[in-house]
């Protein structure tokens, strides 16, 4: 009960320091004195990342899958967002927004948490559909099939002219009139859902559940022989991933007001894979910090002269690599960031509590006979 | 235990943003600088990267020249350049650092129209004046009355094309290969055919190849069984050439028709005297005797060690110089500013003004819409030359 | 009918060239994949290396020993190529992959994305290749050389790429099926630990698995630049290069001669969806996602790959 209370306690305070942080910030953005809008633009975006970093994080990291294709659920979530916006807004809110409308915060967050759900659940499914036949081998063959399923979606969407096609989505027109995508997306909501998935992720590694995907991770056969419903828990992650993929997609394009391939093509999906991958696979700081640096680092890379613009993409390849030589485990390795991590920076090692997959396999059969789900 | 763990989180991950939000928002923060800053953007690493650098090559060259006459308003003018990798959401991005950070008092850029279509709704919402030299999307322009062009657009080019193989090549029959993966090329295969079929004619065959095509013998056989009387290949030269070659193998033998994307020297290299007899249409004519044309050319190739301006060097050229003119008219700042808002107000009165500026693509017009209204010349390749064969102006394509 | 036959064959000839750059650029991913278990994500651009090196080399030899096309160039563009790139290739591995041998899977996969786009950026200087797409001068004499039979047009240049490739199988399988380092590299792809405790050297195997696949690669390269003659630019070899991958993975990942077919099978497929697709109201331009299309298929109906044999994993 206290700890109900606690936690509803936490939540009230963080959205209340969110909507305060969210007054500032249109504060300080509608002032051109500032000359913020560009810092509050690469923090949007690199707070979408977060997003798409720690949701992808569930299946490279927990569950020790590949998959090489995660931009293209966060495109779905982005293409199918933008397009219940444009095209189903009027027949369901009544009245069509356009980017220049002021919108009221209700009725933009209604609109903008419907768009969503319908990014989620389009990503979720395609995810389910890519997921459930791959997943069931093992091996790379996770990687490879989202890599190919990227390719196709990239080739398709360049072929749809209702979408945009090639110069990318931008709204559609009725009559003369163009309707555009509607900014909704504000900071308030990219932090509500970044922190939320941020709890929730951290929560679900220390769950059964969790415990579960990582067994996965450490020896698939093992954990099968354990009990373990491999796949179920494999197509599990890859959907809840693709979900929340298809949310950062939603909210993305009603920031951005637009959309194009090159935000889900192969290279955006190797993007988010370096941010996992370099704040350490598992770890769920990791993933977070690697998506903020990933974002803000080619940002502070060009301001250090006009001539090196052309360079930086070369200096970043290179010290992606000299990173991985020197820190394969990536910064945080799987641990969060927290006391454990910080004595074992400064000790050399320690030795982790774990809890063993025996321990894991009783809590689950137990459950199984008590009638719950595991 | 939620709670512990989300202050650890928190703890950890706010004085993260907050060093983001200070250090990406200090740099810029100050006063806008003094004199005349012109923003760019463009490709000049990634896939992209040859067309934003033959474009910059273009707008340096007409600052140069500027600067070495003394400037505009007797001020210098520096140009602000940034790379967007040919990314459309990293163009919205340094679009908005040149606006906000660098005191930019207008806008050059894009190529690709997908990079201008997330570049433009920020310099209209900033009311910051936006030229694009070569985007050729129709929408670009539409996103608000900050947003220019030099460039044609897509149904006036592809209706030249048309009425050319119409009219002077007599042609019936038309068949087109389109590069479905380039928006540029699909607006002009769109208009090539609709102009086409409302002129009496028909397409026998509609191809297209994507990306990844390796070579185009499918397609191309396809088109031979067609038997069209012309072939409209939108495309850009370095696959032109291929095409070319290809089409005679596989016995298509009938003139090719394209577009200014088929303007490089490099043309030749690939086509391997393919192309002879083929048709395109451009902006201007390399050989144009007109001295400015030449003065230009003659500089560029002085500039770029020998190679010849391909069009979108020549497209950003002009779009820089239409900007210089329109800064020019109008005048220096009362306040000394040439960020605020009443001064880019004026600029944008002064690019929209813009009537038979003397370019090197051509005698230019921005019309009401903000597109240039220019006329077409249809160039024929001779050797490995472009001959001059006829101009098109606008008010000769049925709409 | 007839025609419908004839343009049917037609095109399967078309397919046959296009699938020889494919099979030469898969039998490279399969044999890194064999031994290492790693997809190595620079391969596409070691591809797209030995393109530049048969095209700069043409045009010195032509602008400087006032040359004509013939075969001699031919042959000394294509073993430059062969050469440049196995040195490539086994530079990498030194340096960037055999460090993180013991580490995690992931981790080398991610160096060799690095690799990749370290490889495509700094061509893409303008110092180096530059960003501009370039086409190499004909490797052979004359243009538009080509031979019908019963009616099918058959170029020279293509049927000079497609025996060169039937040559370069042909030697592989004979080295790795008949030689003592063919036996070792089978050995290392059987179990590298078994393998070492053998006697063999696996470093060394690995080292020339990695020069012989990247010099297939280079090969791939000079003929795409010198035959086909489309025009090539710093990124041109990614798509091929994910397309290889997929054929690789299509005959059965680790597998030889089922790269090789996979590669002739993903030409094939492109070139039919291309002069098919539309009756089927699918545009041309779907062959890019096609060949994906096919793979997903084939994964789900034998996973391992037309000719690959299923793995047990040892518990």
């Amino acid at each position: 009960m206290k700890r109900t209370l606690a936690n509803f306690l936490t939540a009230a305070i963080t959205v209340a320091i969110l909507v305060a942080l969210n007054a500032g910030m249109n504060y300080v953005e509608a002032n051109s004195r500032f000359h913020a809008g560009y810092a509050i633009r690469v923090l949007m975006l690199a707070l979408i990342n977060v997003i798409a970093a720690v949701s992808l994080n569930l299946v490279n990291g927990f569950t020790g899958q590949f998959s090489l294709g995660h931009a293209v659920f966060f495109g779905i979530g982005a293409y199918a967002g933008a397009a219940f916006t444009v095209f189903a807004q009027k027949p369901l809110f009544g009245h069509i927004l356009s980017s220049s409308d002021v919108v009221s915060w209700s009725h933009g967050g209604i609109v903008l948490l419907a768009a969503m759900l319908v990014g989620g659940l389009a990503a979720a499914l395609a995810g389910f559909i890519v997921g459930l036949p791959s997943l069931k081998l093992r091996g790379d063959y996770l990687a490879i099939v989202t890599l190919g399923f990227n390719f196709i979606v990239v080739v398709v969407i360049n072929s749809l002219d209702v979408i945009g096609g090639a110069a990318g989505f931008t709204g559609t027109s009725r009559g003369d009139t163009p309707v555009n995508i509607p900014a909704l997306t504000s900071f308030f909501w990219v932090a509500l859902v970044a922190i939320t998935v941020i709890v929730l992720s951290i929560n679900l590694r220390r769950s059964v559940h969790g415990l579960a995907f990582e067994s996965i991770r450490e020896d698939e056969i093992a954990a099968e022989a354990m009990g373990i419903p491999t796949t179920r828990y494999k197509v599990t992650a890859f959907v809840l991933a693709a979900f929340l993929a298809g949310v950062a997609g939603a909210m993305y394009v009603h920031y951005n007001g637009s959309v194009a391939t090159p935000s889900l093509d192969f290279t955006a999906s190797v993007n988010i894979v370096v941010m996992v991958v370099l704040g350490g696979l598992g770890s769920v700081s990791g993933s977070v910090v690697g998506a903020i640096i990933l974002t803000v680092l080619p940002e502070a890379l060009r301001n250090i002269s006009p001539d090196a613009d052309k360079y930086r993409l070369v200096v970043y390849s290179v010290l992606l690599i000299i990173l991985m030589l020197l820190r394969p485990q990536g910064i945080f390795g799987r641990d969060e960031i927290g006391a454990v991590w910080f004595r074992k920076q400064i000790n050399g090692t320690v030795t982790l509590p774990r809890r063993s997959l025996t321990w894991l396999t009783n809590v689950l059969q137990r459950r199984q006979r008590r009638g719950g789900s595991a | 235990m939620i709670l512990s763990r989300f202050v650890k989180t928190a703890a950890f991950a706010l004085p993260l943003l907050a060093i983001t939000l200070i250090s990406a928002g200090c740099n810029g923060g100050g006063p806008a600088p003094s004199g005349i800053v012109i923003g760019e953007y463009g490709a000049m690493t990634g896939e992209e990267a040859t067309f934003g650098t033959s474009t910059d090559k273009g707008v340096q060259m007409a600052i140069t020249e500027a600067n070495a006459k003394g400037g505009v308003n007797g001020e210098k003018v520096a140009v602000k350049l940034y790379d967007d990798q040919g990314i459309p959401d990293q163009a919205k991005t340094v679009v908005t650092k040149l606006i906000q950070q660098d005191g930019v008092c207008a806008v050059i850029g894009e190529v690709a129209s997908s990079n201008s279509l997330q570049a433009a709704p920020e310099c209209q919402k900033s009311k910051v004046p936006m030229i694009t030299p070569a985007s050729t999307n129709a929408k670009v322009t539409q996103q608000g009355d900050y947003i220019f062009r030099t460039c044609f657009i897509d149904p006036f080019q592809g209706g030249v094309m048309a009425s050319f193989a119409m009219h002077n090549l007599k042609a019936k029959t038309a068949a087109v290969l389109t590069d479905s993966s380039q928006d540029y090329s699909k607006g002009l295969a769109a208009a090539f055919k609709a102009t086409f079929t409302k002129m009496g004619g028909k397409i026998v065959a509609d191809e297209a190849y994507g990306k990844g095509a390796l070579d185009y013998h499918s397609q191309l056989s396809t088109i031979k069984a067609a038997n069209p009387d012309v072939l409209f290949v939108p495309g850009y030269y370095n696959n032109v050439g291929a095409i070319g070659r290809t089409a005679r193998s596989v016995g298509v033998k009938v003139p090719l028709l394209g577009g200014d994307g088929w303007d490089s020297d490099k043309l030749f290299e690939g086509a391997a005297g393919s192309l002879e007899g083929c048709y395109f249409s451009n902006h201007y004519s390399i050989q144009n005797t007109d001295p400015k044309v030449q003065a230009f050319v003659a500089q560029y190739k002085k500039d770029n060690a020998g190679e010849s301006p391909d069009a979108m060097a020549a497209l950003g050229y002009d779009a820089t110089r239409i900007l210089l003119a329109a800064l020019a008219k109008a005048g220096k700042p009362a306040d000394g500013s040439y960020t605020s808002d009443a001064y880019r107000a004026k600029l944008r009165d002064a690019i929209a003004a813009t009537k038979d500026f003397d370019g090197v693509t051509g005698k230019i017009t921005l019309g009401a819409d903000r597109n240039a209204i220019k006329p077409a010349v249809v160039l024929e390749i001779k050797g490995n030359e472009r001959k001059y064969v006829s101009t098109v102006k606008p008010e000769e394509i049925p709409t | 009918m007839q025609d419908q036959l004839h343009h049917f064959l037609q095109q399967l000839v078309f397919g046959l060239g296009v699938g020889s750059i494919y099979a030469l650029i898969a039998l490279g991913y399969t044999m890194v994949y064999g031994v290492l278990r790693l997809i190595n994500f620079a391969h596409g651009d070691v591809y797209m290396v030995g393109a530049y090196i048969s095209l700069l080399l043409a045009r010195y030899i032509y602008a400087h020993h006032a040359g004509s096309p013939s075969g001699e160039v031919f042959a000394i563009c294509l073993v430059a190529s062969m050469l440049g790139c196995g040195i490539l290739g086994v530079v990498i591995e030194r340096l960037a992959y055999r460090p993180l041998r013991k580490a995690p899977r992931l981790a080398s996969l991610i160096t060799a994305i690095g690799v990749s786009l370290l490889i495509e950026n700094f061509c893409n200087l303008p110092g180096v290749f530059g960003s501009s797409p370039q086409t190499s001068p004909n490797l052979l004499p004359g243009n538009h050389v080509a031979y019908t039979v019963q009616g099918i047009v058959i170029e020279r240049n293509y049927l000079v790429l497609f025996v060169a490739t039937l040559i370069l199988l042909v030697t592989l399988w004979y080295v790795v099926t008949r030689t003592r380092l063919g036996r070792a590299m089978r050995a290392v792809s059987f179990d590298n630990d078994a393998a070492s405790l053998m006697g063999v050297n696996t470093n060394a195997v690995i080292t020339f698995t990695f020069f012989v696949g990247s010099a297939l690669a280079g090969a791939a390269g000079c003929l795409f630049s010198g035959m086909v003659q489309n025009s090539i630019f710093p990124y041109f070899g990614i798509m091929p290069g994910v397309k290889a991958f997929v054929a690789a993975v299509l005959g059965g990942i680790g597998n030889i001669p089922g790269a090789a077919v996979g590669g002739f099978l993903m030409g094939l497929a492109e070139v039919l969806v291309v002069s098919y697709g539309p009756r089927f109201h699918i545009p041309p331009t779907y062959s890019d996602a096609m060949a994906f299309a096919i793979l997903i298929v084939v994964l789900l109906v034998k996973p391992t790959g037309l000719f690959g044999k299923g793995v047990v994993e040892k518990v």
